[in-house]
């Protein structure tokens, strides 16, 4: 990448230059702001900047975010980063567009139209230079796609190019693995996994072998696929990969959902109200089956089989719909239940109410953002190849690259000093996955990925004990 | 109202108190002055162990800060922080009477220099060097300092800087606080120091040109000489006259023209305002002072000093100006109100809200002509919403009753109108000086012991732009809702 070495930069961060303040991108502010950017933001309601800015440490600029002179004022030319997220998706392409041609090195717009996600966005992509397109509804999509594939985790992160996967699981209080120490699961189980975080209530631990888990953990385990399936075979955790799914609500990630459903041969049912999306949904998914009716019906939706289907996803535009009717569902036995909720501090309530599975699109976009925010960063100096977050937010796994020798190179894993709750979960070595143990050394051309409960790990001797 | 975040953060402040405070004592120190060494090191034990005690047994930084919160902090902040900034004046045997005391460091935190010293220049230097120095610090704002030093509190810390920054509306520099308030501090110490080395080559001592860089900077204007700067030679009045000019303009002006964009200085209504303010009053006064001094550049000298000193409220003197005719004697009491730029260090009610009322006045008048006419109020080219009209009409209606109100109160003193009227307006618009038997050669001493809290009231009214004090004193402001 070239990168314009007379730029002015603020003490260590980048400027971050994020236009249109709505829902995704009041979010995306929020991530960043954590993450210690510079941030400005564009938007042309005065009372929505006053507002964020009393809340977050970032500046505002008012004004239309395709006005050349707002663009001049927020100094987008210093910019490393621009998102364009307002509600239009022509709005975007052309204040990337500006801003690229303004001096901003990287830009991202959210494209949402689906007419414009097919071939015609490479073609815009290219044209308008825009670094990355993104979809937020077909983010959710695919991410809501990768849980019913496997819908014996609740959520399923693969890393560094998919050599790793990392799936997060509920026990449940009659699970075998209740009162298995850590050391032990090798053993019992002849499952070569390595669980790297639990979350128990509020709290989190990055475990060592002489923890316990109990029923009601949330476990986070890496593995390769095989060996998880492995796992949860012995355990009676494996449910089969959903064949027939009830989706509530037409909104575009139901139909971007039904789509890859649809691809892999899967039945899917969408219920809607609304006549008009029904009739749009139906034109587009002849594959799927097109219910209209009130959803929320409990009579509806025992009609319609739920007692009998492999996965429910409530994807209305209300999050408390969504909670609700997941429990009812649930509550029939539906052997996978997924409902998105937007709002982040209704979260913890539908997980203390028994939800395990919660879907946020609006997390999903500002976690793609950071982590590609990570990776300009990482070109700039910092070590950091990719940052996933789990848990929540509350555990982050970083994948550093090895480029030169240290004082983590070359050492038994057992000799190295590690900060609190840090774990090395993988070295990956000529693309082969090495499930560390102490006699582990991390050698030179590696890549490593850490776990870790601590923000903020810039490199890999970070997890050193100072 | 979070008040262990507020207890937090005032504790904070006393500790970073109890640290600055080793400034004075290593000064007298060097002067080999042993009892106020003995007073700053009791007075730092106490800031400091009434600091940890708020902050760490009291409080707790829960990050729950919201404009409630940060008024609260910013108004107890300062009254803690000139309680306990008295204390080195009383224990040293400086000032014996506590009421004196606190009525000194109030007026030095919040730059007025209104003074109760009959006798400056008796004053050991360690004294000396904190009474400036407190200048310094109330310039461009503790709570701004607490910012640019400690790590990161929480992104709502702006609450706190609007409630302590002076001026109607508070803009960020960059858009992180932290190096907001680095760099506001920055500029604001390269400037002392700029001015001190200027004065130091222009012939004064080293120690004087240092605390005259204080007074300056601040646009506070303790002054240690009983007849002000009268004794300095002109060239050094002239210097302290360029300073108190750029103390009185915008930082965020002077931050841009430092990084080389000098076109929003150029277009900036608010600056050519206050410098068109200044050479329209300087030469009215000129003229007007001509019969006492005889030669045209005296005059020059002495007028313009006088209106810059007014007009960014510093308060130095250089001459008795209660021998002046009564045009120049108005004019510089109306200059009084009107202060400098907003963003400065200056205080009064700010040149940006005056041309702001201004404006809608125009548009009022145009709305009564037009009834159905739309227009807005425009400032620096952009349109001004009508919230911050609405604010700076409801800060001038304050400003006036909250002036009468103390007023009133301190006409039961023993003086003439004129002493009574000037003493309220040259403290809350933290000038220092006024006229009358509160003149530049005099002091406040004669006042009474509840006036002299009541005008430190005024003082600190004056600096925190009334809402944070005011609130205060507001039942519903402290309820647990």
């Amino acid at each position: 990448m070239n990168f314009n070495l007379t730029t002015v930069r603020g003490f260590g961060f980048m400027k971050i230059i994020i236009a249109g303040c709505g829902k995704i991108g009041t979010t995306i502010v929020e991530s960043l702001v954590a993450e210690g950017h510079d941030i400005l933001i564009i938007d042309n309601d005065d009372s929505i900047i006053q507002e964020i800015t009393n809340v977050f440490d970032v500046m505002g600029v008012c004004g239309n975010c395709v006005d050349s002179d707002v663009l001049e004022e927020a100094s987008v030319k210093t910019a490393e980063l621009f998102l364009a997220v307002t509600d239009s998706d022509e709005l975007n392409m052309l204040s990337c567009f500006l801003a690229k041609k303004m001096g901003a090195q990287h830009t991202i717009a959210r494209i949402r139209t689906s007419e414009y996600n097919d071939k015609s966005l490479l073609v815009m992509k290219n044209n308008l230079e825009i670094s990355m397109p993104i979809n937020p509804e077909r983010l959710a999509a695919r991410e809501l796609f990768n849980i019913l594939k496997f819908p014996s985790a609740v959520k399923l992160e693969t890393f560094s190019h998919r050599n790793m996967e990392m799936a997060e699981v509920v026990l449940r209080e009659d699970s075998p693995l209740d009162g298995v120490k850590l050391s032990e699961i090798r053993g019992k189980f002849k499952a070569n996994v390595l669980v790297c975080c639990v979350q128990r209530g509020e709290e989190i631990f990055i475990p060592d072998g002489s923890f316990a888990l109990r029923g009601g953990d949330r476990i986070g385990m890496t593995a390769s696929h095989t060996e998880l399936q492995k796992l949860f075979r012995y355990t009676g955790l494996l449910k089969k990969q959903a064949r027939d799914v009830i989706i509530l609500g037409g909104s575009r990630v139901s139909y971007y959902l039904a789509e890859m459903l649809a691809e892999i041969g899967a039945s899917v049912k969408i219920i809607d109200r609304d006549e008009k999306v029904c009739e749009l949904l139906g034109d587009k998914l002849p594959k799927a089956v097109v219910i209209r009716g009130d959803g929320t019906q409990q009579e509806l939706l025992l009609r319609e089989g739920l007692s009998r289907t492999d996965a429910f996803v409530a994807l209305t535009g209300l999050d408390e719909t969504n909670v609700l009717i997941s429990m009812f569902a649930t509550r029939r036995g539906v052997p996978k239940v997924i409902a998105k909720v937007n709002r982040e501090e209704l979260i913890p309530m539908a997980e203390d109410l028994g939800l395990d599975c919660i879907v946020s699109p609006r997390k999903t976009v500002s976690d793609v953002v950071v982590s590609y925010a990570r990776a300009i960063e990482n070109s700039l100096g910092s070590n950091v190849e990719t940052l996933y977050k789990l848990m929540d937010d509350k555990v982050e796994a970083l994948e550093f690259n090895v480029r030169e020798k240290s004082r983590v190179v070359d050492v038994p894993l057992k000799n190295l000093k590690l900060r609190k709750n840090i774990l090395i979960i993988g070295v990956i070595r000529d693309r082969k996955l090495i499930t560390p143990t102490g006699e582990t050394e991390i050698q030179l051309g590696d890549r490593v990925v850490v776990i870790t409960a601590n923000q903020g790990l810039g490199d890999l001797s970070d997890i050193l004990e100072r | 109202m979070n008040y262990r975040i507020i207890s937090h953060t005032v504790g904070r402040i006393l500790q970073l108190e109890a640290a600055l405070l080793l400034l004075p004592l290593f000064v007298s120190l060097l002067y080999r002055e042993t009892d106020n060494v003995i007073a700053f090191l009791i007075s730092a034990a106490a800031a400091l162990a009434v600091g940890l005690l708020l902050t760490y047994v009291l409080g707790k930084d829960d990050r729950l800060l919201f404009a409630r919160e940060g008024f609260a902090i910013v108004a107890l902040a300062w009254l803690a922080m000139s309680a306990v900034g008295a204390l080195p004046y009383v224990i040293s045997g400086a000032i014996p009477s506590y009421a004196d005391a606190f009525f000194e460091t109030v007026s030095g935190f919040t730059t007025t220099s209104a003074t109760i010293l009959n006798d400056v220049e008796n004053l050991s230097n360690g004294i000396i060097f904190w009474r400036s120095f407190t200048h310094w610090l109330g310039g461009m704002g503790v709570l701004v300092f607490i910012m640019a030093i400690f790590p990161q509190e929480s992104g709502r810390s702006i609450h706190i800087m609007r409630a302590e920054m002076p001026g109607p509306t508070v803009g960020k520099l960059v858009p992180k606080l932290k190096e907001t308030a680095r760099i506001l501090y920055l500029i604001y110490i390269g400037i002392t120091i700029v001015e001190a080395i200027l004065l130091f080559l222009g012939g004064m001592s080293p120690f004087e040109s240092f605390v005259h860089a204080f007074g300056t900077a601040g646009t506070s204007g303790f002054a240690i000489k009983a007849d002000g700067l009268a004794s300095y030679a002109p060239h050094l009045q002239w210097m302290v006259m360029v300073f108190m000019l750029i103390g009185g303009i915008n930082f965020n002006l002077i931050y841009l023209m430092l990084i080389g964009h000098f076109r929003p200085a150029v277009k900036s209504t608010e600056l050519w305002v206050y410098l068109i303010i200044i050479v329209v009053a300087g030469v009215a006064v000129t003229f007007n002072v001509m019969p006492i001094y005889g030669s045209f550049w005296e005059s020059l000298r002495q007028a313009f000093f006088h209106v810059i000193s007014i007009v960014t409220t510093t308060g130095y003197s250089i001459s008795d100006y209660n021998e002046w005719p009564l045009f120049s004697k108005t004019l510089l009491v109306v200059l009084m109100f009107v202060g400098g730029c907003a963003g400065s260090t200056s205080g009064g009610i700010k040149i940006s809200r005056f041309i702001l009322l201004i404006k809608a006045v125009f548009r009022d008048i145009k709305q009564m002509l037009h009834p159905t006419a739309v227009s807005g109020v425009r400032f620096d080219g952009k349109k001004v919403d009508d919230k911050t009209i609405h604010g700076v009409s409801t800060y001038f209606a304050f400003y006036f009753i909250i002036f009468f109100v103390i007023l009133m109160l301190i006409s039961f003193e023993p003086f003439d109108f004129e002493t009574n009227f000037t003493a309220v307006s040259a403290c809350l618009n933290n000038i220092g000086p006024g006229f009358g038997a509160v003149g530049p050669l005099a002091s406040f001493s004669a006042y009474s012991v509840p006036a002299k809290f009541l005008l430190s009231f005024a003082m600190l009214l004056g600096r925190l732009e009334i809402f944070p004090i005011l609130l205060l004193l507001m039942p519903s402001f402290w309820a647990r809702k």
